[in-house]
């Protein structure tokens, strides 16, 4: 597959993961001006279309037409095309939902909380991971529609007026749900598309055909890069990244009150929002990873997304995995201190019952493989890098299930204990939305600006203001607060 | 003044000139041209540039914008909205017992006020900067500068509006110049 896609990226790999006290490691390498890094992003989406896009586009669209298909029969027939049924209710609709949606998480940890720490190295790739939280997102949504039943009448879920004269309750977690899950996909949608109005400029401005030139200009909005416009431009996208960044941890503290209000032993813990916030936060950045990696090889952006990006957002990884392996201690802990046997039952089930491949599985993927990221070696290898990454995508969506379906299986009373195994449709779906996904993401590769250029510009060193007294000032990528600095 | 302007416009009966505009090659250059230019008091021009840079607003005398109030007002507005909906479906119109609960009670409602709040704020934000920029604005003769394409790349630009009070189709030519633009063009409309 490499040698088909590999034909922008013979640049050289460097490494800029050395770290020299005196000195800040540069975040863009070996670009020299601003028109370099406009060409290297705009040749992403300028150039021939790869023949690898169409294969990989090609697989993508086969894996929707099987979600199309899984739809159609499921709408025609009825849920009990899945395998799920009492007691296990919640199956796989729920574990691809809590799955997707925390998979976007770490798009808006990236545009919204590291803009507000001024970490600087994340103009690289936040264009691209708020991109996968819309597209998660937008998987995310599907499964709770089409898991209502009758997917004709969800309109019920909003407070509309309706002939029945009721309104939704909204003392009900699952109405909290349906709140934070379409704020917080309507704040990233807003987001992303902000951010990528000069960058859309850029691509009308370069187009060399008609058609192109009218829908980026449309889409653009006539943005002409008046400093008057950039001054609320970088007001509304601050004020934005302050909305959203408690706005994402709203969205899976509140999908994990759909367990923690129950009554169901294994759910019902006042660890959950903390625990399911880390957890979507490393899920999200295994995404990160695993869609970087491949970007940057196949699109030339090596410079752009150095080994030093790679090599941060792999300690973010460690760093919020050892937060879950704390939170799934916790859990052990409070199973026993608690000396309550229902919730000891739950936590023995999980580990020794029926389903305890699931458990011990998530438990390798989720704690055991992110610990060889202390090693700066498996960090910045990209094979091994891409390994662990996929053992997390692996495992977190174990983790959904062990929550979910063995918690379902034995509840309180024996003579309800059930099994579940999903069916050819439940796969097909989960396959199915990877497909949607994919696809997506591939549209967005092909005809978006992959790299926030305007946003990577600011970071060069050539962006900064050289002050008179001390010209070599601006050779460095961090700068103090201006308003300091203003005369 | 519109005479000499004509020869050099390609479609002479329409051309009319509304700004200048100057080209700089590097931030440095820029800036330090939007300081004098401020300090000559000039008030209808503007600087363009491929990304925000930083201090740019101070060399052009730029006011902080409303934005921040008006984007407080709509997460105000999402805030009380939310209470209201809340009370109004729930506890008011239809009256819903659930456990026993209470038919209004603010712990069990902050998820969807908060969501509310945040939705209208960021809203504001979002049409708030798109409005006040006067955007969309597909038309702007800006865009007959064959030159002015790369100002989304790696140049920068000062245009300056003929509807200023200091503006002097000749004098702030020569200006423009002085001040070290790379290249001045008329723009017209």
């Amino acid at each position: 597959m490499a040698t088909i896609l590999t034909r922008p990226s013979d640049v050289r790999e460097v490494d800029n993961t050395v770290d020299d006290p005196r000195r800040r490691a540069p975040l863009v390498l070996e670009y020299h001006d601003f028109g370099d890094v406009t060409d290297a992003v705009c040749n992403v989406t300028e150039r021939q279309t790869p023949r690898g896009w169409y294969i990989a586009f090609g697989i993508s669209l086969a894996l929707l037409g099987l979600l199309g298909v899984c739809l159609g029969y499921l709408f025609t027939t009825g849920v009990g095309v899945w395998g799920n049924n009492q007691p296990v209710a919640w199956a796989f609709d729920i574990v691809n939902f809590v799955f997707w949606v925390g998979i976007g998480h770490a798009g808006t940890l990236i545009s919204a909380i590291l803009f507000l720490l001024r970490q600087n190295w994340r103009t690289s790739i936040n264009r691209m991971s708020e991109a996968m939280t819309i597209f998660a997102v937008i998987c995310a949504g599907l499964f709770p529609a089409v898991h209502v039943g009758r997917p004709w009448l969800i309109y019920w879920m909003f407070p509309l007026p309706n002939q029945m004269g009721m309104w939704p309750n909204f003392r009900s977690p699952l109405l909290w749900d349906v709140f934070a899950v379409s704020t917080y996909m309507t704040v990233s949608l807003l987001f992303w598309y902000i951010g990528m109005i000069p960058d859309l400029a850029t691509l009308r401005d370069r187009a060399k055909s008609k058609v192109a030139q009218i829908v980026y200009g449309i889409f653009a909005l006539g943005w002409t890069g008046s400093c008057r416009h950039w001054h609320r431009f970088e007001r509304a996208y601050l004020v934005l990244a302050a909305l959203a960044t408690p706005l994402v941890l709203s969205v899976h503290s509140v999908v994990s009150f759909d367990f923690a209000t129950s009554q169901v032993p294994g759910w019902h813990t006042t660890i959950f929002p903390p625990y399911f916030v880390a957890g979507a936060v490393f899920g999200g950045f295994a995404m990160v990873i695993t869609l970087a990696i491949p970007a940057r090889q196949f699109f030339g952006l090596k410079n752009l997304i150095t080994i030093r990006h790679l090599d941060n957002m792999a300690k973010i990884l460690l760093a919020t995995g050892l937060i879950v392996a704390y939170a799934y201690a916790t859990e052990a802990f409070t199973a026993w201190y608690s000396d309550q046997p229902y919730e000891q039952s739950a936590f023995l089930n999980r580990f020794a019952g029926p389903m305890a491949w699931s458990a011990w599985l998530m438990v390798f993927c989720n704690v055991v493989a992110p610990q060889l990221l202390w090693f700066k070696r498996v960090r910045t290898n990209l094979w091994t890098l891409a390994f662990v990454a996929m053992c997390v995508n692996v495992g977190m969506w174990f983790e959904r299930f062990v929550i979910i379906v063995t918690s379902l299986t034995r509840d309180y009373l024996p003579s309800s204990w059930g099994g579940y195994s999903p069916t050819w449709v439940d796969l097909g779906m989960l396959a199915g939305s990877f497909g949607l996904f994919f696809t997506l993401f591939l549209l967005f590769c092909r005809y978006l600006p992959v790299v926030a250029m305007a946003e990577v510009k600011t970071v060069m060193p050539e962006a900064k203001v050289a002050h008179a007294e001390h010209p070599d000032e601006k050779k460095s990528d961090y700068w103090p607060d201006e308003r300091h600095a203003r005369t | 003044m519109t005479q000499n302007l004509a020869s050099s416009a390609q479609e002479p009966p329409a051309a009319k000139l509304v700004g200048l505009m100057a080209q700089f090659d590097t931030v440095d250059g820029v800036m330090a041209a939007a300081k004098r230019l401020r300090d000559a008091g000039f008030s209808r021009w503007d600087v363009h540039s491929p990304f925000p840079i930083h201090g740019i607003d101070a060399a052009m005398g730029i006011r902080p914008t409303i934005l921040p109030w008006l984007v407080m007002g709509g997460g105000l507005t999402g805030l009380v909205g939310g209470l209201l909906l809340v009370w109004f479906t729930n506890a008011f119109d239809y009256p819903l017992y659930i456990s026993g609960k209470p038919l209004f009670s603010l712990p069990a409602n902050i998820p969807v006020i908060f969501e509310v709040t945040v939705l209208l704020a960021a809203l504001t934000a979002v049409f708030g900067m798109i409005g006040l920029n006067g955007l969309p604005r597909l038309y702007n003769p800006l865009f007959k500068s064959g030159r002015f394409r790369r100002v989304t790349s790696d140049r920068f630009f000062i245009v300056i509006d003929a509807t200023d009070p200091k503006f002097d189709a000749e004098g702030t030519r020569e200006l423009l110049g002085l001040l070290g633009a790379q290249a001045v063009e008329s723009v017209e409309d």
